[in-house]
């Protein structure tokens, strides 16, 4: 396979940044994969796994707190919220997100933003049952 | 005349105060650099979310289905001042120079007869500015229990900014903070946040017609506009962490430097005065002895 240039940044700092061979990106309406070459596709990202595979064929799975996903002709960029390797996604970091969500939650003022902040909270609350154990 | 004893009293105390200024020169040097580490962190997620926001924008700008954070209330009655200045003072003119171009401005828009509305984000700006507009200031942003500026305190302020705009509390939000230039060089700029100002497109990015939206364009910019918003607060934090620090480090430069002429003139009259005493103690033994 070929590799493309791929960037996760989130507000902090750049997460990664190099060559890849495939992305599989948690996007609102469905993961889809990004190989080299892909037609150019933005979309709005929901919290959950990315994953990557570097030209090793090693991968990489990072938590991501929603963002937002820009696939263009030359190099595909994920503009994280929070970026957080699986690895380091114990309990109580879980606990936190849920509790950020909740806040959230209790904040928004529209219909539309309670809708929105229900199903994220929703959306981690599942994560967390799959990969903590 | 001091006597010999005041003026080595003098020359102790303002030896302490050097002592103090120099330490908190050093102490400003340490945290600029780490200031400026973070501020350079956050540089690309803003120039990608930049470059992101020109593309999307341009699709949707001119609809009448374009988010209001773009395309604005259609008035231009009520202004949101959003003061950003630092926690603690002894930093030259950093704080005074913020709250200056702030207090410009709403003088400038009460005078065309506009409402005013202000959110303090430091405490300095705060004391600053409540003499003249205590009625303005609106909410008070205290950000002294927090270390280093993390995306979340930024995020915080964000979202009560987009909650007063949902609420229809102002029309245009505009955000003052200091550009960070270098060590002796700090802006006080005035940025203009709600409604957004697309960024110029970036040379050799790909027309938005060939691009598809996942949902739609309408709803990811509805959705990146308000973390816009927030990022830009955030950006701004952290210039003003790093001009603050800038300013500090300079302004505790000089005071080190006039702290150390002032050692050596006062070092000098206190040698003076010694050598008048001894020889005015001479001359009277000589003239006491002559006498005999």
């Amino acid at each position: 396979m070929a590799a493309f240039a791929f960037e996760l940044v989130s507000p902090e700092k750049l997460v990664f940044s190099g060559d890849v061979e495939q992305v599989v990106v948690p996007g609102t309406e469905g993961d889809f994969a990004v190989l080299k070459d892909h037609a150019p596709v933005m979309s709005a990202l929901r919290p959950g796994v990315l994953s990557y595979t570097d030209e090793k064929g090693a991968s990489q799975a990072v938590f991501i707190r929603g963002g937002f996903v820009d696939v263009s002709a030359t190099v595909l960029t994920v503009l994280a919220e929070q970026a957080i390797p699986v690895a380091d996604m114990t309990e109580a970091a879980f606990a936190a997100e849920v509790d950020l969500a909740s806040t959230l939650l209790a904040a928004a003022l529209t219909d539309e933003g309670k809708r929105l902040a229900a199903e994220r909270l929703a959306q981690i609350e599942a994560l967390r049952s799959t990969l903590v154990h | 005349m001091p006597s010999l004893k005041d003026l080595r009293n003098r020359i102790t105390s303002v030896k302490a105060t050097q002592k103090i200024t120099k330490a908190m020169q050093m102490v400003a040097a340490a945290k600029l650099r780490r200031a400026q580490a973070s501020a350079e962190a956050a540089r690309p997620y803003a120039l990608r979310m930049n470059a992101m926001l020109a593309n999307i924008a341009e699709s949707v700008a001119g609809t009448p289905s374009a988010p209001a954070l773009l395309a604005g209330t259609g008035q231009d009655k009520t202004h949101l001042l959003v003061v950003c200045t630092a926690e603690r003072g002894l930093c030259g003119a950093f704080n005074s120079s913020i709250a200056r171009l702030a207090r410009d401005k709403a003088n400038a828009l009460i005078a065309e007869g506009k409402t005013v509305k202000i959110v303090c984000v430091g405490k300095k700006g705060n004391d600053l500015l409540k003499r003249l507009f205590a009625k303005n200031i609106i909410e008070f942003v205290d950000l002294r229990a927090v270390r280093y500026i993390g995306f979340e305190n930024a995020d915080q302020i964000g979202r009560s900014i987009i909650a007063r705009f949902e609420a229809g509390e102002f029309d245009v939000c505009t955000l003052f903070y200091s550009r960070f230039k270098s060590v002796i060089q700090q802006f006080p700029t005035a940025l203009q946040i709600v409604p957004a100002i697309i960024p110029e497109k970036p040379e050799g990015v790909v027309a938005s017609a060939a691009y598809e939206y996942e949902p739609d364009e309408v709803e990811i910019l509805s959705s990146l506009l308000p973390r816009n918003i927030s990022m830009q607060v955030f950006s701004a934090l952290l210039e003003n962490a790093a001009s603050e620090q800038g300013a500090r480090m300079s302004a505790m430069d000089s005071a080190t430097r006039n702290a150390g002429d002032m050692i050596k003139k006062q070092t000098i009259k206190y040698n003076r005065s010694r050598q008048a005493m001894i020889t005015k103690e001479l001359i009277e033994i000589i003239s006491g002895a002559e006498a005999l």
